[in-house]
């Protein structure tokens, strides 16, 4: 189980910049919930993200992930509870190190390291069975560096690499964005169905409401650093994009309602 | 053509190169970390040994604490960076010019000569080998086994967490490494190596100067550069390969060029030979290596 109570946070604070990217932030995710975020562009979907893996700081709140306060912990601390699939299909591997050496990173995610080989021969097994559920090949391409792969190629390793030791949160923000529609839906299948195989609890960022709809048991919509909306099980069920839209105004009509009211 | 004696000479520069080449492969390559620490901790190794050999210590010992010296120059620059978030170049710098002073400190005086003092190199004088010969088999051991071990370390978890520091610090965190620490482990690394080149150095040379680490960064890059450029760095075990070739045939080059009577080159034009040499190589096409870009182009 994974929880942010009340979080905020401050881009450049006392600059003319001044931007409050989280604004009083909750959401509670259960054990074995996937969830899809929403939310407009600088909505905060992405700090939100990276506040929970600990790559910035929270100025207030409180994380907690399975009891334990992680709320100033630094990202490699974290990395034993948290997993991660970026944007970026660079970014979450090393181009210039083999398809194994990758994955011998990822095995060993949040563990201590040594001086023995990283990678290890009773890996290789398991990272071809693993590659080889991908159907693209891989397995016979361990000794490859990973920049020769394509982008849809890097990003299915990437989820695989998240995968291949427990974690107590999966986080995935837009990491289908950069693929081209086809490759994107295949990542997007891959993802269900990793999830789903090894019950993970998972936290997807999508630009597409009918992504967000379709994937999961849990679709959340940040607006302005908050949650504006939570919906779930039976509300969740047969909704449509036009629906949410129409949430969302109404969520935001209450607010600007709230608002003058405080004003008034 | 060039003396056998010229010709060893060279091989023997050539080897202690070849460490310092080691140490600037981990800080420029592996960890994508400029660092000019070296110019101090390559005479830093050598004050060490020096002061520790008038003293009587044992030759490998006082190497040893040669090596443990240039971690620690390394480790300080590293912290400057890591910790307090000072710029890494400029991190290096303020730790190479703090060394100049500490160098002195050492020695007392700005040079020691070893002329009566047993060195690492002394029982290997009764092998029967020419006199000249000997540095050589040393020196082609020492860097044998700092190449098998630096391949084993770069092959194991903890290595393999450094390399992926250098080339993805982000996803590094978010597989758990703690990329600070990495990046201070492999700069005391690479200096210790450098640590290590001084000391010997200062052993075959029979002498310590607190100058004599004026360049040591440019001559370790153009190994490095020259290296890559005649060994594809691929793998490993090629890069650090890179590094010992490249070093022994820039020290055979120049030693070529000082002996090629018509160039009219002197030993002190060798810094200026070393830096032109070193920007071609940056600058021409072809031979452009990632270290090469490094230099060249804006970091995004
Ligand atoms: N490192 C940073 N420094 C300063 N401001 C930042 C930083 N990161 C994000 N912001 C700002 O915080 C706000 C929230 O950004 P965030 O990236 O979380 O939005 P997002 O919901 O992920 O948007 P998108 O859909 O475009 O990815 C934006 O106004 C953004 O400009
Ligand atoms: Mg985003």
């Amino acid at each position: 189980m994974i929880s942010a109570t009340d979080l905020r946070l401050t881009f450049g604070k006392g600059t003319p910049l001044e931007n409050p990217a989280l604004r009083g932030m909750s959401l509670t995710v259960n054990q074995g919930e996937f969830v899809t975020v929403i939310g407009s562009n600088g909505a905060g979907k992405s700090t939100f993200l990276n506040a929970l893996a600990g790559e910035v700081m929270v100025d207030s709140g409180q994380i907690i992930v399975d009891n334990q306060d992680v709320t100033r912990l630094p990202t490699y601390k974290r990395a034993a509870r948290v997993a991660r699939v970026f944007q970026d299909p660079l970014a979450g591997t090393c181009e210039n190190l083999s398809i194994e050496e990758n994955l011998a990173l990822a095995i060993k995610r949040g563990q201590r390291r040594g001086l023995s080989a990283a990678v290890k021969r009773q890996y290789l097994g398991q990272f071809r069975e693993s590659l080889s559920s991908l159907k693209l090949g891989l397995e016979s391409r361990l000794g490859d560096k990973m920049g020769l792969l394509s982008g849809g190629q890097r990003q299915a390793v990437s989820l695989l690499m998240a995968s291949l030791t427990p974690s107590s949160i999966l986080l995935l923000d837009e990491h289908t964005a950069a693929l081209d529609p086809k490759t994107a839906a295949f990542v997007l299948d891959l993802t269900e169905q990793i999830i789903e195989e090894q019950k993970l609890t998972a936290l997807m960022v999508t630009h597409s409401m009918k992504q967000a709809l379709e994937v999961g048991s849990r679709t959340v919509m940040l607006h302005q650093g908050q949650v504006v909306f939570d919906i779930a099980g039976k509300d969740r069920e047969g909704l449509e994009v036009k629906d949410l839209l129409g949430l969302f105004e109404k969520q935001r009509g209450l607010q600007v309602d709230d608002d003058s009211l405080l004003l008034g | 053509m060039l003396s056998e004696i010229a010709f060893y000479g060279a091989l023997e520069t050539g080897l202690i190169y070849g460490l310092v080449a080691f140490g600037i492969y981990i800080s420029f390559r592996v960890l994508d970390f400029p660092d000019l620490t070296v110019d101090g901790s390559f005479p830093l190794g050598a004050a060490v040994a020096a002061v520790l050999l008038l003293e009587g210590w044992n030759p490998w010992l006082a190497t040893g604490c040669a090596v443990l010296a240039g971690m620690a120059a390394g480790a300080v620059t590293a912290i400057l960076n890591v910790k307090l978030n000072i710029l890494n170049l400029l991190a290096s710098i303020l730790t190479m010019i703090a060394l100049y002073s500490v160098n002195l400190r050492i020695m007392g005086r700005p040079n020691i000569a070893l002329l009566t003092e047993e060195t690492v190199l002394t029982p290997w004088y009764d092998l029967g080998l020419d006199y000249h010969q000997v540095p050589v088999l040393l020196f082609v051991i020492v860097v044998f086994v700092s190449l098998i071990l630096l391949w084993r370390f770069m092959k194991s978890e903890t290595g393999l967490a450094m390399r992926a520091t250098g080339a993805n610090a982000r996803m590094a965190r978010a597989q758990g490494i703690a990329t600070g620490g990495m990046i201070i482990l492999g700069v005391a690394l690479s200096n210790g190596l450098v640590g290590l080149a001084g000391a010997l150095f200062a052993q075959s040379q029979g002498a310590a100067d607190v100058t004599m680490g004026v360049g040591v960064i440019v001559i370790g890059l153009a190994s490095l550069i020259g290296g890559e450029a005649v060994i594809t760095p691929s793998t490993v075990i090629r890069a650090l390969l890179a590094c010992v070739i490249g070093a022994i045939i820039y020290r055979l080059a120049i030693a070529f060029a000082l002996n090629a009577d018509i160039l009219g080159l002197q030993a002190q034009d060798l810094n200026l030979i070393t830096a032109v040499l070193v920007t071609l190589a940056i600058v021409l096409p072809g031979v452009r290596t990632n270290i090469a870009n490094r230099f060249t182009r804006k970091k995004a």
